[in-house]
């Protein structure tokens, strides 16, 4: 046995910061429900059971369960307050009536923890950070926040702005929230499928401004997508009977197999094609084709994220490219513009199309894209064009769509691979420029 | 960040002897860490007397095959973990021990392919 001496006060105070973030989400989420609805209140009494953790721990020991101790602390915290002031909101009020009782006979509170419970307002929890009556960006400011229990600060970082930006727009989502009288609910019948969508749409939006970021020198930032998929798994066990929900699990799954091999030495991006197979993660592909497979199983019409989730799939069947089934992959891509129509959509559609049925034929469907006004400023329309035309050996033509794309996008990395394409292209107009001279 | 948690049932490290109702626990504790997302992937590991060790050195291979100690049989487990920081695989095994009742856990972060 490790004797306590070796345990150093940074340790204990480190590991007591862990098990509070590992607590914290459930934490709210259950006082969430006692403070009928409001989540500013209750990640207030949350802090303030916190704050008495952070106290008596490091001198008594972190207790054998350490989330239903702190459940309790804020519940009696929420008491007190009524207590002391009962002209106090009347939504403290109301969880004092409902409290009073129940914290009177001293622990009986704890056992009243149900596990069961919890899941149930976890999952109340997600669906009201995602609520649609609040701006995207504050759904994912909220739900890093009180979900992934992430700080303002670290939240700030990841999407390069600075933190009283964050702290803005949850302070203000928390008002509209309580303002609008959202109800502390599991979402059902017709309400359901737009609310889920809307659940499912945030965490995608994590994933993917991690895993392509749309600006700063980073291409990809692995934290996020790994915060994004936990996300993920977590609501997969909470509504095991969404496909969507498993769609999207398995989406993010397979794109993370690749997070590895999609970056090269010096951190540049190494396109799908040109990736070392050898360093995809089996385990990730497999957790992610199991995914797909749960979805499959429950039945019923595929979704946006189980269609993408299945040309991921295919991708990530094939041990090299050219074993790539695109002719499946343009029906899926088919099928997906029908479920949820958008140009970039077709744009992938058109990628597929040039791999399954002749570069003419895609560049054909991309250039019927270009007068789309949605695609006018997205730097993969020219990039892909570049792409088309430089296989078809129009080199002066492709140089000038990559010259267009690296202007095009904010991403620092992003940008210098378009730029070394158009270097590349370029090259290859002189090579051709020259040869009939010589 | 993953972290590999073993517990290798080493005869040097005793662990208690299961009984039904740590099965149960560690049942529901291994749902609950899949319900958190942590758990990529987990499983047993046989006893270490049918342990086999296999040396490569001098050019020469060497295998080398169980019993080795008059030891009872014990059986190990380990499991992936995926997390945020080391600190959530320490409070992770924490759990895991409290529910085994006792022994030593092993966490060694492990890098992708």
């Amino acid at each position: 046995m490790v004797s306590s001496e070796l345990v150093t006060g940074s340790q204990t105070h480190t590991a007591i910061e862990t098990v509070i973030r590992l607590e914290s989400s459930r934490l709210i989420a259950g006082l969430a429900r006692y403070a009928g609805g409001d989540i500013g209140i209750a990640e207030e009494l949350a802090q303030d059971a916190v704050v008495a953790a952070l106290e008596q721990w490091p001198r008594e020991g972190v207790p054998a369960n350490p989330g239903a101790w702190l459940m309790t602390v804020a519940k009696r915290r929420a008491v007190d307050l009524f207590r002391r002031n009962r002209e106090l909101e009347r939504k403290y009020a109301q969880i004092g009536r409902a409290l009073d009782a129940e914290v009177d006979d001293g622990t009986a509170a704890l056992d009243r923890v149900v596990a069961d419970d919890i899941d149930d307002d976890l999952l109340r929890l997600i669906f009201i950070s995602c609520h649609p009556v609040l701006p995207v960006q504050a759904r994912v400011a909220l739900t890093l926040r009180l979900l992934g229990g992430l700080t303002t600060a670290e939240i700030a970082r990841a999407y390069v702005v600075p933190e009283a930006t964050i702290a803005q727009r949850i302070v203000r989502a928390k008002r509209t929230l309580s303002a609008a009288h959202i109800p502390f609910e599991t979402p059902g019948g017709t309400q359901r499928p737009a609310r889920l969508s809307s659940v499912l749409e945030v965490i995608y939006l994590i994933y993917n401004e991690g895993y392509s970021a749309t600006a700063g020198a980073d291409w990809m930032r692995p934290d996020l997508c790994h915060e994004a998929l936990r996300l993920g798994r977590v609501l997969a066990e909470l509504a095991p009977d969404e496909p969507e929900v498993h769609g999207l699990v398995a989406l993010m799954e397979i794109q993370s197999s690749r997070i590895g091999a999609r970056t090269g030495p010096s951190g540049e991006p190494v396109l799908l094609l040109d990736q070392d197979r050898a360093r995809w993660d089996q385990l990730l592909i497999n957790r992610g084709l199991a995914a797909l497979a749960r979805a499959e199983a429950l039945g019923g019409t595929r979704g946006p994220y189980v269609l993408q989730a299945s040309i991921a799939a295919c991708h990530a069947r094939a041990f090299r490219p050219e074993e790539t089934d695109w002719a499946r992959i343009t029906s899926l891509y088919s099928a997906l513009a029908e479920v949820s129509p958008s140009p970039i959509v077709e744009l992938n559609r058109a990628v597929a199309v040039s791999m399954a049925f002749g570069l003419a034929a895609g560049l054909a469907l991309v250039d019927q894209l270009a007068t789309e006004p949605s695609l006018r400023n997205y730097h993969l329309l020219p990039s892909v064009r570049g792409d088309l035309l430089l296989k078809l050996g129009r080199a002066a033509e492709a140089q000038a769509e990559f010259q267009r794309a690296s202007e095009l996008t904010s991403n620092t990395r992003e940008r210098e691979l378009s730029a070394q394409r158009a270097r590349t292209a370029g090259a290859q107009t002189e090579e051709s420029s020259d040869n009939p001279g010589r | 960040m993953r972290f590999l948690g073993y517990t290798l049932a080493d005869p040097t490290t005793p662990i208690p002897e299961p009984t039904p109702e740590m099965f149960a626990k560690m049942g529901e504790f291994v749902a609950e860490a899949t319900k958190a997302g942590v758990v990529l992937a987990t499983g047993g590991i046989a006893p270490f007397e049918e342990a086999t060790k296999v040396r490569y050195a001098d050019g020469e291979f060497t295998v080398i095959d169980g019993p080795y100690t008059e030891a009872k049989e014990l059986v190990g487990g380990w499991a992936l973990m995926e997390v945020r920081d080391k600190a959530e695989a320490i409070e992770w095994t924490k759990r895991f021990l409290a529910v085994a009742g006792g022994g030593e856990s092993t966490i060694r972060q492990v890098y992708g392919p």
